[in-house]
């Protein structure tokens, strides 16, 4: 990493868009070399304390931009028509172009008659519903904008974990959402049939729950689906109007968990039944199917490792700081927290009256979603790259008034060869920084995965135990860990 | 409008990927043929120039 070379004090790397060179402006990167730079040029810019600094950086970067253009795959097709001419027989066409130009080339897609999965984020909003709109009258599916899950006859599609194939089926807003849903399923030793990501706003009146009415038809249809699960944010109230007409004329049973929301929807359907968390969701799902869930093996008193974790806190140690790669695990934990009681601020929040204004710094009790934009401009995403999440741990632990911190790890194809090991020198040193100074840090994580994922699950879990993390079987699970040990201590 | 068509549900699947490359690997590690296109933003990126391609294609 760029940012890591002795001297940097900051980089970026990105595309020469207009709106990339806006934000480089903002940090006080300008000049003639950038105003020449065109959406065709990557431009990598750092600000370093010598020129020395930044020559040496250059130097580097070229021999590692041929290497990496030698493992470029061939590729003798330009556009996405001359290469559906020559290969009829696709059927789907996956999209991670700049936000800018993706509507655009989904278009191509779906005039040629190919289902998309769009994974592009920063699509204009009014872009979204033309391609939608386009898709429902061709009848097939545009899986996105901002999609990063998928998963259709057991392929994995973005960031997914590998899964078993079986009867539930489910239709998704958020990637992380699904990857949950999904790796508790086949955890508890169901399957999935399909599942199919919608993008974040396709439950927004805007653009009216298109792909999820699509999803919910396919489903439907499907015959190894069964039982069917929604999982997003709560639809806005024409569409969730839609949404439940559509719902009540279904011959499957669905369940519906809609994060954030706490009470039960008005106007539900008798086929319709509401979960509040993934986990709940999950075993509703498996109810439905006559199977019971695997209750995780209980392996230790939560009781008594609750009165054992703060009665090691010092007396000033009093906040929780959550640091999430997934965007959902960051709003179930709040949600959890809430319902106890506990309001907590957040980049990305649940009550808009805990808006953590400047995400770079914590107030009392916090959770980051650090895939937030934000954290993101010209830096990997956490769920594929941990450094800016192991400079954050550092910096909580550091903070005297830090008595936990929550975590999450993203197992499954695309994301990180190793989560946890990109995190754990950091954890370790927190732990050690803290007892130098005479604190105990909890900290408590779940992972997201399952022992089908590369990373291999166990050898995760494993290497966060030896450290004395305390692993959980779910976010929800770890959440209120967290909730039971903030209300034991503040009494 | 068009009822759905189920062919990606039923039928193997036979991907395009246009974009990051990651994308594609990942469904050729399972099996899926998966087609590569070279792509780059189109007239250079000028948004101008694209919507007079757009018009005239």
């Amino acid at each position: 990493m760029l940012n890591d070379e002795p001297g940097v004090q900051q980089s970026a790397v990105l595309m020469g868009t207009d709106a990339n060179k806006g934000l480089l402006a903002e940090i006080g990167i300008r000049g003639a070399e950038l105003d020449g730079a065109t959406p065709n040029d990557l431009v990598v810019a750092v600000l370093a304390s010598e020129t020395e600094v930044v020559d040496r950086l250059l130097k580097g970067l070229d021999e590692r931009l041929q290497s990496i253009s030698s493992s470029v795959k061939p590729s003798s097709y330009l556009s996405i028509d001359e290469a559906a001419i020559t290969n009829p027989d696709i059927n789907l066409v996956v999209i991670s172009v700049p936000g800018d130009y993706a509507a655009r080339e989904a278009n191509k897609a779906l005039e040629l008659g190919k289902h998309v999965f769009l994974f592009s984020n920063n699509v204009p909003l009014e872009q979204e519903i033309e391609i939608k709109e386009l898709a429902r009258r061709r009848g097939l599916l545009v899986m996105g904008p901002d999609c990063g899950t998928s998963i259709i006859q057991g392929i994995g599609i973005g960031f997914a974990n590998a899964v078993r194939r079986g009867p539930v089926g489910v239709v998704g807003a958020s990637g992380t959402g699904i990857q949950e849903f999904t790796s508790l399923i086949h955890r508890a030793g169901s399957g999935i049939s399909h599942a199919i990501g919608t993008g974040t706003r396709d439950l927004s009146d805007s653009v009216g729950g298109v792909t999820t009415l699509m999803g919910l038809d396919a489903l439907e249809a499907d015959t190894s689906t069964q039982v069917i699960a929604i999982v997003s944010k709560p639809a806005q109230p024409a569409t969730l109007q839609r949404l439940l007409e559509r719902i009540e004329r279904c011959r499957k049973p669905v369940i519906g968990c809609f994060l954030g929301l706490s009470r039960p929807l008005s106007g539900a359907v008798s086929s319709f039944v509401q979960a509040y968390s993934i986990d709940e969701a999950v075993e509703l799902a498996l109810g439905k199917m006559n199977q019971k869930p695997v209750q995780p093996k209980v392996d230790r008193d939560i009781e008594s490792l609750v009165r054992q974790e703060i009665s090691q806190w010092q007396p000033e140690q009093r906040y929780l700081r959550g640091l999430f790669a997934g965007g959902t695990f960051c709003y179930q934990s709040q949600q959890v927290l809430q319902a106890a009681g506990i309001p907590v601020y957040s980049n990305s929040p649940l009550d808009k009256r805990y808006h953590l204004e400047k995400p770079e710094s914590s107030l009392e009790d916090s959770l980051i979603d650090m895939g937030d934009d934000i954290f993101t401009q010209g830096i990997p995403h956490p769920m594929i790259d941990g450094t800016q999440r192991a400079k954050r741990i550092l910096a909580e632990a550091a903070d005297p008034e830090v008595s936990v911190l929550l975590l999450d790890f993203i197992l499954g194809q695309i994301a990180s060869a190793d989560p946890v090991g990109d995190l754990i020198g950091s954890i370790c040193k927190a732990k050690e920084t803290a007892a130098h100074q005479g604190r105990h840090l909890t900290i408590a994580a779940s992972i997201c995965g399952t022992e089908l994922d590369p990373q291999g699950f166990d050898r995760q879990k494993k290497m966060l135990e030896d450290a004395g993390v305390l692993v959980f079987a779910t976010n929800a699970q770890a959440a209120r860990f967290c909730s039971r040990l903030l209300l034991a201590a503040r009494g | 409008m068009e009822q759905l068509k189920m062919d990606i549900f039923t039928e193997p699947i036979v991907a395009m990927n246009v974009g990051v490359q990651d994308f594609g690997e990942a469904l050729e590690k399972q099996a899926v043929t998966v087609i590569y296109v070279d792509w780059n933003p189109p007239a250079g990126g000028d948004q101008e120039m694209i919507d007079l391609l757009d018009q005239l294609l």
